[in-house]
Order: structure tokens, then sequence, then C-alpha cells
């Protein structure tokens, strides 16, 4: 991962970019949200400030997956009406990107696939519907409409200003999952599995007083 | 918030106070807490309302203490977690309400898992990430979870009753939730199904004395009451064991009994012919001694004839030369062409050893004698196996592990009679004309 720096367009505060391929970044010192164009960072919008939250992960928390080491460097933060979750988005060694989601303390590891037919539009899902990517057989467990919440750091996409978005989540019987993402253009589809938190042998992850 | 510079570490306890009764407040999970119950004055209130507001107000329900206090903190599987908060709920059947405690377990990173009592039986219960397969197992729904078959076991609406302390979902008491349990003892598969979703957990039963001292609790847990649905069985190891030990004893008693019939002694001690025809003379007569050896055992005798569409009847006395102890018993030897054999044995048991001679006294029809009576020939043998003796033995090791099979199937009996599906042989015994 070769480090990158540019300053920010808006404050002129410099932005180092932990991973080569982001196109999206925040800028931590005012706030904007900053979209990599070639060269030059273009100032798209600018981030409310983020709901307090209590997930141990945070940006730049160093972890593995499959022996594989990665880094935190941006998030996605939603919220529907039983409360949030955040999509950190991880990026691996090699360059790979992927995402660490963290509900309530439930973790699970997901990358973008490629999904061998067109996925349904957003109208056409249900409960109960299955689905086989990849070998595996996913049944539709849950259909959420969360919203958008704001983003912070380095993101593989634009992303920002998102209205209320339809997630479809689908799960096979050893705790693999799916999830179709409906806030882009095109319906996004990434494949994960659920992982427990030991196995993730975190460093540099978030405290909590009283708690080690 | 900084990429670079970490946030300061979370407080621990947020300190707020009930803005009904002005008690104060602990908030221990963080920003995870949806919902959180005044412990004063039961008031359900908003955790991420800036004003807590009150969402649903006193509970009319009786007051219930937990039997493990909010807050309390223990290392349980491995981990430091903290009782957060804990709900009763409720199902009514047949007009009887049953009730079980839920006890809500927070860790900051390792997330949120239960401890259900019911009648001093305990689970250990974390939500499901994956989705149990559907299949049929013995004519009954079930479902398949990581190579284990959990049967269905009920179907009920269960109501949350009564709840204190705090919840990471938005918690209402009078809220009924459909709840489905299957079982494979020691665990419980559960699925709770609400408009969004189904909710499956997994619940493994543990003992209460372990949540005690995982928790420093005073005391001792509740006494254990009748039979949960996925307690394991106390029966089914020893059980195992105890059937496997009579296969063991089982293979030793046959081997014995095959020695025994093959090599054992068998020896013939007497054997002679004679012949008898009805009115010529005295029938009866004494046979020359023969000598029975060794220990007390048995005696065969065996007769052997030329009967044809005819029978003969004799009486024997087995005497002992010098004691004059003598055995009694009469044998019927008849040949006809469709039943009957023209020979007879039989086995006199626990014989002491002595010299000994048998009193012969044959009978046979008139018709018999018309076509010249009957040619015999008698044999004496020593100690001829019973094989009755191996029966009965056999019967006897059958005891312990027949009775403790039984108290096993008591057991089953009565973890189904609960169940909203009893198979026929756990259905209680009259007063349900249901099904």
């Amino acid at each position: 991962m070769s480090a990158r720096t540019a300053n920010c367009p808006n404050c002129g505060a410099p932005i180092q970019f932990r991973w080569s391929s982001a196109v999206q970044t925040t800028c931590e010192f005012c706030h904007s949200i900053l979209v990599r164009h070639d060269v030059d960072l273009t100032k798209v919008g600018e981030v409310a400030d983020l709901p307090a939250d209590s997930s141990p992960i945070q940006i730049a928390t160093e972890g593995i997956y499959r022996n594989k080491a990665f880094q935190v460097v941006g998030r996605i933060l939603y919220e529907y009406e039983q409360g949030g979750w955040n999509e950190w988005h991880i990026v691996f060694s090699d360059g790979a990107s992927g995402w660490l989601s963290d509900a309530q303390d439930e973790y699970a590891v997901s990358f973008q696939a490629t999904p061998p037919e067109p996925l349904p539009p957003a109208d056409q899902v249900e409960r109960g519907q299955k689905a086989l990517w990849n070998g595996v057989r996913y049944e539709v467990t849950c259909l959420t409409r969360a919203r958008y919440r704001g983003v912070e750091g380095e993101l593989p996409f634009e992303y920002w200003d998102k209205a209320d978005r339809l997630f479809v989540d689908l799960r096979a019987a050893d705790g693999r999952f799916a999830t179709i993402d409906y806030s882009h253009t095109e319906p996004l589809l990434f494949l994960g599995e659920a992982v427990e938190f030991d196995d993730l042998h975190l460093k540099n992850a978030r405290q909590f007083e009283g708690w080690s | 918030m900084g990429a670079g510079a970490p946030p300061a570490p979370a407080s621990s306890v947020k300190a707020l106070n009930c803005p009904n009764c002005g008690a104060a407040l602990t908030i221990r999970a963080f920003e995870h807490t949806l919902s959180v119950v005044c412990v004063q004055c039961l008031s359900v209130l908003d955790a991420k309302d800036p004003n807590l507001q009150v969402l649903q107000q006193f509970q009319e329900r009786q007051r219930v203490e937990p039997l493990i206090p909010l807050g309390t903190r223990g290392k349980w599987r491995g981990d430091v977690y903290e009782v957060i908060g804990f709900q009763v709920r409720t199902v009514v059947a047949l007009e009887t309400a049953y009730s079980w405690e839920e006890y809500l377990l927070f860790n900051p990173f390792k997330g949120f898992r239960y401890l259900t009592q019911y009648d001093g039986h305990w689970n250990d219960v974390k939500t499901l990430r994956a989705v149990p397969e559907r299949v049929m197992a013995g004519g009954k729904e079930a479902f398949r979870l990581l190579g284990r078959t959990f049967v269905h076991f009920a179907t009920a609406s269960a109501e949350t009753s009564f709840v204190m302390g705090e919840f990471p979902w938005r918690i209402r008491v009078g809220e009924v939730i459909a709840v489905s349990d299957y079982v494979a003892p020691p665990e419980i598969l559960s699925a709770e199904v609400t408009e969004g979703e189904t909710v499956w957990s997994l619940g493994d039963y543990v003992d209460g004395g372990q949540i005690w001292q995982a928790f420093s609790l005073p005391g001792r847990p509740p006494a254990v009451q009748g039979v949960f649905p996925n307690q394991p069985s106390p029966y089914k190891g020893s059980l195992k064991e105890l059937w496997l030990l009579y296969a063991g004893l089982m293979l030793a008693l046959l081997v014995l009994a095959l020695w025994s019939f093959n090599l054992q002694g068998r020896e013939e001690v007497f054997s002679q012919h004679y012949s008898f025809a009805p009115g010529r003379g005295e029938s009866s007569f004494v046979t020359p001694t023969f000598e029975l050896k060794g220990r007390p055992s048995t005696a065969e005798l065996s007769i052997h004839t030329d009967l044809r569409s005819d029978w003969a009847y004799f009486n024997f006395a087995l005497i002992n030369e010098g004691t004059g102890q003598a055995y009694d018993f009469g044998r019927e030897v008849s040949n006809y062409p469709d039943e009957g054999s023209p020979n007879d044995s039989t086995l006199i048991p626990s014989v002491p050893p002595g010299r000994y001679y048998l009193r012969v006294e044959p009978e046979m029809s008139a018709s018999g004698s018309r076509r010249g009576g009957v040619n015999y020939e008698l044999r004496v043998r020593r100690d001829v196996p019973a094989v009755s003796f191996f029966l009965l033995v056999s019967l006897f090791l059958l005891i312990p592990p027949a009775l403790l099979s039984f108290r096993a199937l008591g057991f089953e009996k009565a973890r189904w009679e609960e169940s909203d599906t009893p198979p026929t042989w756990a259905k209680p015994p009259s007063g349900d004309d249901e099904e």
C-alpha cells in the first residue's frame, strides 16, 4: 500500500491516503467529503458529525482475516429503526478491498461479488426467496430499509448524500451470508461470512473504560 | 472524529436520572442501548432520546427481582460479561401461565448473550447467524444445524411480562412474539417470528451451579423441578455403558455355554439294551449299578426304542445305592406317523455323586403286545449342561440394564409430555381430548 498525500481543496490540510485505489475520502479537519479525479481532489459535500457509537473497531484498526492482514481505512454508518450498524472498509496487504461489518458487536467480513445473472429489482424481492451463488444456497431472511447516516475515511466508490435505501440480507445454513445493496444505480452483491471477534486478532481496537 | 487520533475511551457508565421518578439510571452497554427501564419506577425510557422520553409508564404486573442482580459481572464462557437487562416472558397454556426469566449479558467486544431460567433449569443462549435447514424427523417438523437435527417441541405466543435494565432494542411490556422450540439435548434451537424476520437462537443447557460460581452469587441456585425440553438425560451415558457391559457378559456366557456343551464331560456311565412285552410276567426290574462322579451335577437318561405307531410308558426311579435316596419320574415314548419320536431323554438336575441304579417299570398298550412288544436301550450320561441355567443367568443379568432403560424412558416421557406434539408413548394418560 503506497501512502499518497494531497491537500484538501477546501482547507488545505494534508490528506494522506492509506489505500492507493481510494475513490473518496474525508478531510479530518474540515469534514469535507473529497472525491478523487485523476490527481485532483474535489469537494462534493460535508459530513455531518457522526453520532457516538460503541463499535470496538475504528479507522486504523488492524486485523487478520483468513491469514491475510488488513487495515480499516473507511466506514459507512447506517441506521434503521432497531439501531445501527457500521460497514468498515478494510484493505488487505495485497491491495484487495473488503468490508468488515459490525452490528451490535456481531461481526462479518464480505467482499463485493459479480452476480452470475442480473440481481432482481428492489420491488421484486421478498423474504423466503432462494438464491444460489458460488454453489452456496442462500435464503432471503430480512429486508431492511436503512438510513445512510454518514461516512468517514476512504471508500472504493463515491458514497455520500444518500436517502433511505433497501438492504436485502440472505443467509446460508453454515453462517455464510449475502447482502444486496440497493443504494447504487445498479444493485451490488456482497458475499461474506460471520466471524468471531477473537478470530480477527484486532490491534489498535477501541478501548472501553472499565473493560480490558 | 479524526482518522489519526483514536477517540477517548468510552465511559463505562453514563450517569442519568429517570425523568419520571428522578432515580439514578445507569447505562452499561454504551450506545448499543436503545431502551432503558428505570429500576425504581419501572418506566420504559428511550435511551436515544436526550430527554429520556418515557415510552411506557409503570408496569401493572408484580415486580420481579432478578436472581442475578443487574450490574453483576462474571467470567462466562471465556469472557467477562455484565448483566445489563432482565425480562420475564410468559406463555399461557390451558389457562395456566408459565413464566421464564431472561438475563441479558454484555461484553463491549463480544456483544450480547442470554441466560434463561425456568424452574431451576438454565440455558446459555446466543443468537444465530446461520439459517437452520428445515427437515422432517420421524414425521415431525425439525431443523438441521451444523450436523444436528432439532425436533419440534412446542410453539407458543410469549408475552414480555416484566422488564428491568437496558436492552439494545426497543422493548415494550406486553409485546407478544411467537416462539417455536426445537430440541436436540443438551441444545435447544428457538425461532422468534416477528413481522420483519425470524430470529434464530441456540441455547445450551447449563447447570445453575456453574452460573452461581461464574458470577460469584450468594447461596444456591433455585432447585431444579421437572424435566426441561433440552435437559440432557442423566441416564444416557450410563445406559450405554450398562448395555455394553451386558453385551460383554452375554458374550462371555455364550463362550461358556459353547464350551460346556462341547467339551464338558458328558460321560456315558451306563448303557444297556432291553425288551418288553406286556403280560409276560413281572415287568419291573433294576439295572446294574453305575457310578456318578464329581460334584452334584446333572444326569441325563435317554431312551431309544423301536416303537412304530405305538407308545410305551416307563416309570423310573434313580436310586442311590448308599443312601437310598430315589428320584422318581415317568416318561412316555410315543411314535406315530404324524407325531412323536421313538426316542426320549430327560435331565435329572443336581444329583450328588455316588453309586446308583435304576428301577424300571415299562407299560404298553394291549395292541403293542400283539406286535411283539418293544426293544429299547437305556443310557445314562453324567454332566450334561442345562440350557435353562444359561437362560436364567442371561435373564438375571438383564435386570440392571432393563431397569435403567425403563427409568431413561420415564425421563424421556417426562420431557415430551410438555411438548405440543408428544410421541404416542409420551402422551399424558387422559384429560386431553384433542388429537
